[in-house]
């Protein structure tokens, strides 16, 4: 536990924008720290999407969302394969079931055009079902550049990478206030601990106003707009060649209730958009009316679907600066603060109403924001950024055969199956618990590994991992298996060192 | 590859279903080679080693056996016949390479590598239904756990997951992790059923509930679970004949803990990925008297095969399959060529059978055909019949009909021999309230 730390770059809020900015300035001779208030990074609304990287066909020409949404698809290629994260160009279809959809999906065409988004045309029934076999429509915009991705994969490997490149994470840290010093912005936490920051910035999310507001700086209020999902078993993996999308209406607050296949061989249904009272933002919840409407929309669109393949629900909140009786969507706020600031010369950047497509743009935005801050505090590119990250994309049972033959052979514990469903080998967990991060607690081993996340939803792993961690990590599992599953692992051993823990494997 | 290794007859899960069929099997198979067990646990036994309650054995031994007793008796005669296990081994897959099969597996111990075998039995048992495939409305907090995995923290690791406990679904192990977790110092508010009957067997109604003044509510089921971080308490409603809840019924249990027995799905990843034929009802392959799948040299028993009531049957069943996995390799003939036979198949008030054909026998000293199922609804006096179109096979009186119950029939070497011209036998149940 620390009480003070100083830094010339504090970030508050460590979803994919907060850590693809740390990983940005990690190339640079720069103090960086992150606060997050949860036990780990990524888990609001980063974890909580379609995990789309969008085309850039949606927004209007000329603003922030189409320039950065465009500009950050392009970046994700060269990005991805540096963190071994999960991406698929599997290109999406927005089709115009009728007539009356021609004149929105045209629009779309004309914005992408305008937005410079790469590769569309347009298609008709017979060419769509080339790509997607006995699709209907009269006619769909094709563009290639949509993508599939791990956005909690994402996360996790922009904070980590940036770690390895000496930005601090302080987890289980939340802002409740800001104090200018004359040169400095100082947020204090829930515990009292102070971090001071030349530049502070504002990558909160659904409480960015709040935060904002915590610096003096007035801001749009944002509406958490609640998003649920299906998961459906991996046994339909393949059905879906490409994203196959509606064409959105006007004042829709989302781009409509659709399939999404996911990196790792899942299809989504969702999301549905609703807003929630405001002393809910966080408040993740699926609801009986919007279950049944995903299932039917589900068994309509998928017929074959059983029961038994529904096996996970899931919801996150858009923060959207559109309150609900205006609906759609209002342009991302990415700016220079520091003139809104009095008594100090410290900077603060704003980043507000980061909705869709945040997860696309993540790359692009903190670009700017690096700009932002190199004009605020001039820093030289620093020797020895390492930009790869160790490790192999995607998890051990996805790749080749041979490659895993030879990996075992080095390292037996890939041998050991933890999680039948996913088949996620001992060594996974063990990694994951180990993480860099020193995340410690049951969702930073689901989402670093997969575990709990297959069809039996933990009932295999959940036992196995929990002896893990009490045989070689000390953790007692009444510590954290009657609280929250966010909650920390608390143990004898520091958690710092893996290889104590390795030795006793 | 490396380190192949060849056996006759490899069986995959070291459950119940897996020791009966692999003891069978090596009993007609003595050689070393004849016979491989893999098991993906440390030790063989299954889910029968959380199961430390009794009632195990009942039927086969004539007493009441614990889960590990009653699975010591297999293991323990496993290894006076010699069957190696391969434990701490998980089988990634299996394909049919015609004349053998390749199992690719993979351990700790041993890496990754491969089995071949020519004929493979799949006991890889089942898997609890989820929270998801139920589609409960709520908060997803920690404290929602499947019967079976709480059975596994508290009986294997010495765990307790909870203190104040609400459990969805009046599963056996539902009712028997209520009566355990009441043992342990927990409070059990009530099990909640959404059927208007028990799910699980009148014995555990009794014991594990009634005995300790559990209350079973019937018709109700959890609306909505309740809780940011750490559950706090589920919604739970009455439902009317549409099953759907009635408004106004709802109220609040507080709780910590919710366990869910709602339902088991038979294991058959590794079926399905073999090019195994499905029975979509019970989540089985679909299969014959010998318990052979619609992959030649592929059978499938016990809880694989369809989710059953007590595992004395899993154990007859199960040697059945072995016995006819062992027989299937001196039938060089027979492979990959279709025997005539008989479809079997659910009528009215009955949900499924097994299995879903039987070969005509082909001479008259075959041994006599089993064929199980369950009913649709409960009644109190009902009668059961196999039939072929208007003549009757064979007919029982039960004093009851279940559907947690399963019903075993066989055909005796009379009227098999009378099958010659059939084409279906059609299981049904007439059954009065």
């Amino acid at each position: 536990m620390i009480d003070y730390a100083d830094y010339d770059v504090l970030i508050v809020g460590a979803g994919v924008v907060g850590c693809a900015i740390a990983r940005e300035l990690s190339k640079y001779d720069l103090r960086i720290g992150v606060i997050e208030k949860e036990p780990d990074v990524s888990l609001g609304t980063s974890c909580r999407n379609s995990a789309v990287l969008h085309s850039g066909i949606n927004y209007k020409p000329g603003t922030v969302r189409a320039d950065v949404s465009v500009r950050g698809n392009a970046m994700m290629d060269a990005l991805c394969a540096q963190l071994k994260v999960p991406l698929k160009r599997i290109g999406k279809l927005t089709i115009a079931l009728t007539e009356t959809d021609l004149p929105g999906l045209h629009k779309q065409h004309e914005q992408g055009i305008a937005n410079g988004v790469p590769g569309m045309e347009l298609m008709d029934n017979e060419r769509m079902r080339k790509i997607q076999p006995g699709v209907e429509g009269i006619l769909a915009l094709w563009t290639p550049s949509s993508a599939i991705i791990s956005s909690f994969g994402l996360t996790i490997a922009l904070a980590e990478n940036a770690h390895a490149n000496g930005v601090t994470f302080h987890l289980n840290t939340e802002a409740s206030g800001i104090d200018a010093a004359p040169d400095r912005l100082i947020v204090m936490d829930r515990r009292g601990a102070r971090y001071s920051a030349k530049v502070l910035i504002n990558a909160a999310g659904l409480h960015c106003d709040e935060v904002g507001r915590m610096a003096g700086v007035e801001c749009p209020r944002i509406w958490a707009c609640r998003g649920e999902y299906y998961v459906l078993d991996k046994r339909l993996d393949g059905t879906l060649k490409t994203l196959l999308y509606p064409v959105p209406g006007p004042n829709d607050p989302g781009l409509g209730i659709h399939l999404t296949p996911t990196v790792d061989g899942n299809i989504l249904i969702g999301p549905s958009a609703q807003y929630i009272p405001d002393e809910d933002r966080e408040d993740y919840r699926a609801t009986a009316d919007i279950m049944e409407s995903l299932r039917r929309e589900g068994l309509r669109l998928l017929p074959e679907l059983a029961a038994s393949d529904f096996i996970r629900n899931f919801s996150g909140n858009r923060p959207k600066q559109t309150p609900p009786e205006v609906g759609g969507n209002a342009d991302f706020i990415i700016r220079d603060d520091s003139d809104r600031l009095h008594g100090t010369s410290a900077g603060m950047i704003n980043l507000l109403g980061l909705e869709s497509p945040g997860l696309t743009s993540a790359p692009a935005i903190a670009s700017d924001v690096r700009d932002m801050v190199l004009r605020r505090i001039p820093a030289a590119e620093k020797a020895g950024f390492i930009a790869e990250r160790p490790g192999f994309v995607g998890t051990f049972s996805s790749l080749p055969l041979e490659q895993r033959m030879d990996m075992v052979r080095s390292e037996p514990e890939y041998g050991e199956i933890f999680c039948r469903c996913e088949q996620i080998t001992r060594k996974e967990i063990r990694d994951a618990i180990e993480n860099p991060l020193g995340a410690r607690a049951m969702v930073s081993i689901k989402y670093r590994s997969r575990a709990m996340m297959g069809r039996c939803q933990g009932g295999f792993c959940v036992p196995r991992i929990v002896r893990m961690l009490r045989d070689e990590y000390g953790f007692a599992p009444e510590d954290y298996m009657l609280k929250a599953h966010a909650a920390m692992f608390e143990g004898p051993r520091e958690t710092g060192g893996a290889g104590e823990a390795e030795k006793n494997g | 590859m490396a380190n192949k290794c060849e056996y006759g007859v490899a069986v995959i899960g070291g459950g119940p279903a897996g020791l009966a069929a692999a003891i069978a099997a090596k009993e007609l198979l003595p050689s070393p080679e004849g016979v491989l067990l893999i098991e993906r646990d440390r030790v063989a036994g299954g889910i029968l080693n959380q199961c430390i309650h009794d009632g195990f054995g009942l039927h086969r031994f004539g007493e009441a056996l614990s889960g590990p007793e009653y699975a010591s008796r297999f293991i323990d005669k496993a290894d006076l016949l010699g069957v190696p296990m391969m434990l701490n081994t998980i089988v990634l897959g299996v394909s049919d390479k015609g004349e053998y099969k390749e199992l690719l597996v993979s351990s700790r111990q041993g890496g990754l590598s491969v089995v071949r075998a020519r004929a493979v039995v799949l006991a890889m048992g089942c898997r609890e239904r989820p929270r998801g495939a139920l589609s409960i409305p709520g908060h997803r907090p920690s404290g929602v756990y499947t019967a079976g995995a709480a059975q596994n923290l508290i009986n294997l690791e010495n765990i307790m997951p909870g203190r104040d406990v609400v459990i969805l679904g009046s599963g056996d192990i539902g009712m028997i992790m209520a009566r355990r977790m009441t043992l342990e110092g927990a409070k059990v508010e009530a099990v909640f059923e959404l059927l208007p009957w028990a799910s699980g067997l009148p014995r555990n109604i009794q014991q594990c509930l009634v005995d300790y003044g559990i209350p079973l509510y019937l018709g109700t089921t959890v609306v909505n679970i309740l809780g940011m971080g750490r559950l706090e308490g589920v919604t739970v409603a009455e439902v009317g004949p549409d099953r759907k809840p009635k408004r106004g019924t709802e109220r609040f249990v507080p709780c910590d803990t919710l366990l869910l027995s709602v339902g088991l799905i038979p294991e058959n990843e590794l079926a399905r990925a073999a090019g195994v034929e499905m029975n979509p009802i019970t989540g089985g392959p679909v299969v014959d008297a010998d318990c052979m799948t619609s992959v030649s040299g592929v059978f499938s028993c016990g809880n694989a095969l369809h989710v059953h009531d007590l595992v004395d049957f899993v154990s007859e069943e199960a040697e059945r399959a072995g016995r006819a996995a062992a027989e299937y390799l001196s039938k060089p003939s027979q492979q990959g060529t279709s025997t005539p036979s008989v479809a079997v198949r659910p009528a009215a008030g009955v949900r499924y059978t097994v299995p879903n054909r039987i070969a005509l026998p082909s001479s008259p000293a075959s041994p006599p055909a089993s064929v199980a199922f369950r009913v649709n609804t409960p009644s109190r006096a009902g009668t059961v019949r196999l039939k072929v179109k208007d003549k009757v096979l064979a007919e029982e009186t039960h004093a009851r009909l279940h559907p947690a119950e399963m019903v075993w029939m066989k055909l005796g070497p009379d009227a098999l021999a009378s099958l010659s011209d059939a084409d279906t036998i059609e299981v049904s149940a007439n059954g009065s309230e």
